[in-house]
């Protein structure tokens, strides 16, 4: 008897249903979230009861407001638990990513060497009002990043930081005067989704001046994604915890199948 | 005071002395110039205001004419001077017939100095004197309503919108803050003029106009009256238009502005001479209205190693102290930046942190040091983040710190959300009091890992402000020195507005606020 209940435990706890995924708290299928945001109400019952309300909203029932508190003019801060109605199929999850296979800075000098062999030149800036450096600096500069090299020290390669606040036209402009086979721009401030009319700019005035298809244009900061690079016009984006090898290895091959060696 | 970390008292003499020489080798080469921002905030403090009809203030406008007819380095005041005397009309009027087109300076007779000096008189006196109405009124506020305890606590808001932003200072007042500040949005530093009216599109900030300081400044007085608690209110005098935000901070009662030539020259690209003479009048104006002016040393730590780059921080903060004290800064108004921004995965972080700490209070004792949150180390967990900024409050309470800007949970990820901010206090007053007393209660272990850490960075500062004595402050920055980053003499922007100055030369302002005239 002991025997079989200590089975049927082993069974509940690993039969997780792919197809209909729900947050875990301490069982299986619990659906458990926990919430904290702000209504512009003052706080009391009423606004507990608000939130509440909200929260069954977002499909998360038996709502739960463990702490409300008043911050003053007429604002209350709420914690919230419910359990989530809804289920993902995580069998069939499509993410797009850069298709590249990562090599390490010494693997992308050997497939320069084999199958390049001339300067590549890359051009980087964080444009537009972005002063934010250390994204850049970290992808192109000898130091690197956590322990990982920026493209400066790869074999073959020609890094040109420009720096921040660099404006698009001037990134292009240079570009051209260094026949640059790719241009890196990062972008860090996204209030108000500045970084995305930054990055759109960029892309028009490239295919403005026929220049788009001529070079490999790669995004990359904070909060961007390979889906959104893609959609504003770029071959790659490139989010946090990526370094030199990435760009690199996208890069070089991507050149290759270009035929731009 | 006996030093709990065991500073050698000659090393900091001699910091202090070489920092001394550095500021005033550089003074010399500030007082043969001027540039068009220094210029522009003298109209500005002559009552000049307003824009022309494509919207450019008119202290451009004027500015500008005189820049383009190769006469600014006679200085406008000369020319308003003896336009008054000429005509009998106000800066005001003299300036907009110019930027109508119906005043040529040339045009006017010759006047002598001492009837240039008689004609600006009363504008000066008014202005001076709108000044020190509102520093009274600071004062009375002080003596009145009284002021929360320190450290003090500093939010900031930063929504582009200012009436949004009254919002958000409004409650982070009724949650406890001592000092709100408005960030400004990104690409304004790099503005050579200051918008004019009420702003409401701004990127990761909100502009600094003069009507924005007067609506924000009305808003916390009626919020610090609720409270009964004077609300210090904190801009940005940096950038392109350092002295003359410096001279509406001071018009529209601004308790603090963060004000640091060598930040901008580092992070924002701004041509070092450009910017280190605009300092020295924002500072005296600063000093003048009773202002406590933030440095930047802080963000260093962004670009550089806080562990091995520390030393920078102390030295950076000795030029500052000693700019200060040539621009006839209180120490009380002194407010040096420094951070907490090591690497939380280090070993014995804390340790480092606090004798940091402490070495910067037992420095520089009076001055009312500002200290910065974690934020290069953020990330997107923001449980563990709080835990961060809890470690920063316990190291403030316990060091003594002045200014605590504090950490936001959130920082990786966006600027602050009203929850965000009220988390923010609730961490540092849960701390602040849970622990207000627990500096003088500890001493540290002789030659331990405390003492050893702070003696070490005074040693390693002393020898960099030697270097840059030697080398002399443009070229240690030409060199990297600071935060890593290098910046050319003659790069970066805003170059073409510095002029030298002739023998006729005149700022008014300048000795009578160095001399504290009422
Ligand atoms: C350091 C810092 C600064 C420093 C910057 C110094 C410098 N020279 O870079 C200083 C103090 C100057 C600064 C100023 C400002 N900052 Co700031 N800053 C930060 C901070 C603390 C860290 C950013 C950082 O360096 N991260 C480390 C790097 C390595 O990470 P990363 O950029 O993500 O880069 C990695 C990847 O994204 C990727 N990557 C990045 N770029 C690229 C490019 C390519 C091509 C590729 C392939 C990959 C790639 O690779 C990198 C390595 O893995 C963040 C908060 C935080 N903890 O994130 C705020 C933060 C980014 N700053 C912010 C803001 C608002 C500002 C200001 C606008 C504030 C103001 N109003 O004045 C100003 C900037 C003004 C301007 N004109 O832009 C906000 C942005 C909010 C938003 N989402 O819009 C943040 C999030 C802070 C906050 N919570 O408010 N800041």
């Amino acid at each position: 008897m002991a025997q079989k209940k200590k089975e049927e435990k082993m069974v509940a706890t690993s039969k997780v249903d792919l197809t209909q995924v729900k947050p875990y708290g301490d069982s299986l299928n619990d659906g458990m979230v926990e919430t904290a945001f702000t209504l512009p109400v003052p706080h009391g019952e009423e606004a507990n009861e608000a939130a509440r309300i909200l929260t069954k909203k977002m499909g998360l029932m038996e709502p739960n407001v463990v702490y409300s508190k008043d911050m003053g003019s007429g604002y209350t801060f709420f914690v919230v638990y419910g359990k989530c109605v809804h289920t993902v199929d995580f069998t069939n999850i499509k993410v797009t990513k850069v298709e590249v296979d990562v090599m390490s800075r010494e693997e992308c000098g050997a497939y320069w060497e084999k199958n390049i062999g001339r300067p590549v030149v890359i051009v980087g800036a964080s444009t537009g009002t972005d002063a934010h450096t250390v994204g850049i600096d970290a992808i192109m500069n000898m130091k690197g990043f956590h322990g990982h090299f920026g493209l400066e020290r790869y074999k073959g390669i020609e890094a040109i930081n420009m720096g921040s606040q660099v404006p698009n036209e001037q990134l292009i402009e240079k570009a051209v005067s260094v026949k640059a086979d790719a241009i890196l721009v990062s972008q860090t401030v996204t209030q108000k989704d500045v970084h995305i009319t930054n990055l759109t700019n960029l892309i028009e005035l490239l295919e403005a001046e026929g220049l788009r298809d001529k070079m490999i244009v790669i995004a990359g900061g904070p909060r961007i994604s390979h889906e959104l690079a893609q959609e504003l016009g770029y071959d790659a984006g490139f989010g946090p915890n990526s370094y030199a090898e990435d760009t690199a290895s996208f890069v070089l091959t991507e050149m290759v199948k270009r035929k731009m060696v | 005071m006996k030093s709990k970390l065991n500073l050698d008292v000659k090393q900091i003499d001699e910091a202090r002395s070489s920092a001394k020489r550095i500021a005033e080798s550089m003074q010399e080469f500030i007082d043969r110039h001027t540039t068009v921002s220094t210029e522009r905030t003298i109209l500005r403090l002559l009552g000049v205001d307003g824009t022309d009809d494509v919207l450019t203030p008119l202290p451009n406008v004027v500015v500008d004419r005189l820049l383009d007819n190769g006469q600014l380095s006679k200085g406008v005041a000369n020319f308003i001077g003896s336009a008054i005397h000429n005509l009998k009309k106000s800066p005001q009027e003299i300036s907009e017939m110019v930027s109508e087109g119906t005043l040529d300076f040339e045009s006017l007779k010759p006047v002598k100095k001492e009837d240039v000096e008689k004609a600006l008189k009363p504008y000066i006196t008014e202005s001076l004197k709108k000044i020190k109405t509102q520093t009274e009124k600071r004062e009375e506020y002080l003596k009145t309503i009284g002021e929360g305890k320190k450290p003090y606590l500093y939010v900031i808001v930063a929504t582009g919108n200012i009436y949004e932003d009254v919002v958000q200072a409004k409650a982070a007042v009724h949650q406890g803050a001592d000092i709100v500040a408005v960030i400004r949005t990104t690409a304004q530093s790099l503005l050579d003029y200051v918008p004019f009216g009420a702003t409401t599109e701004g990127f990761g900030g909100t502009y600094a106009t003069q009507e924005n300081f007067k609506i924000m400044r009305e808003a916390l007085d009626e919020a610090g009256e609720e409270v009964g608690r004077y609300i210090r209110l904190c801009n940005y005098s940096s950038g392109l238009c350092m002295p003359e935000i410096a001279a509406m901070g001071a018009l529209e009662r601004l308790d603090v502005m963060l004000n640091d030539a060598l930040y901008g020259i580092l992070f924002r690209d701004i041509n070092m001479q450009r910017t280190l003479v605009d300092q020295f009048f924002s500072r005296v104006i600063i000093g003048y209205s009773g202002v406590i002016f933030n440095s930047g040393e802080d963000n260093y730590l962004t670009t550089a190693d806080a562990f091995e780059e520390a030393h920078t921080v102390l030295a950076s903060q000795f030029i500052n102290e000693q700019f200060a004290v040539l621009a006839n800064i209180k120490e009380e108004q002194m407010g040096l930046g420094h951070a907490f921004e090591m690497d939380p995965d280090m070993e014995n972080g804390f340790l480092y942190e606090l004798a940091q700490a402490i070495m910067a209070r037992e420095i520089f004792p009076r001055a009312s040091l500002k200290y910065m949150p974690p934020t290069k180390f953020m990330t997107g967990n923001i449980f563990r983040g709080a835990i961060q900024d809890a470690m920063f409050n316990l190291v403030s309470v316990w060091s003594g710190q002045s200014l605590q800007l504090l950490g936001m949970l959130t920082e990786a990820i966006h600027t602050p959300h009203m929850q965000d901010r009220y988390l923010a206090i609730e961490n540092a007053s849960y701390i602040f009091n849970n622990a207000r007393n627990l500096g003088e209660e500890i001493e540290f272990k002789e030659n331990g890992i405390i003492q050893k850490r702070a003696q070490k960075v005074l040693k390693d500062a002393r020898a960099l402000l030697m270097d840059i004595e030697k080398e002399g402050l443009f070229s240690t920055i030409e060199q990297g020195k600071f935060g890593g980053v290098k910046r050319p003499r003659d790069g970066g922007k805003g170059l073409l507005g510095v002029v030298v100055k002739n023998e006729d030369y005149l700022n008014p302002f300048i000795p009578l606020m160095m001399g504290g005239a009422k």
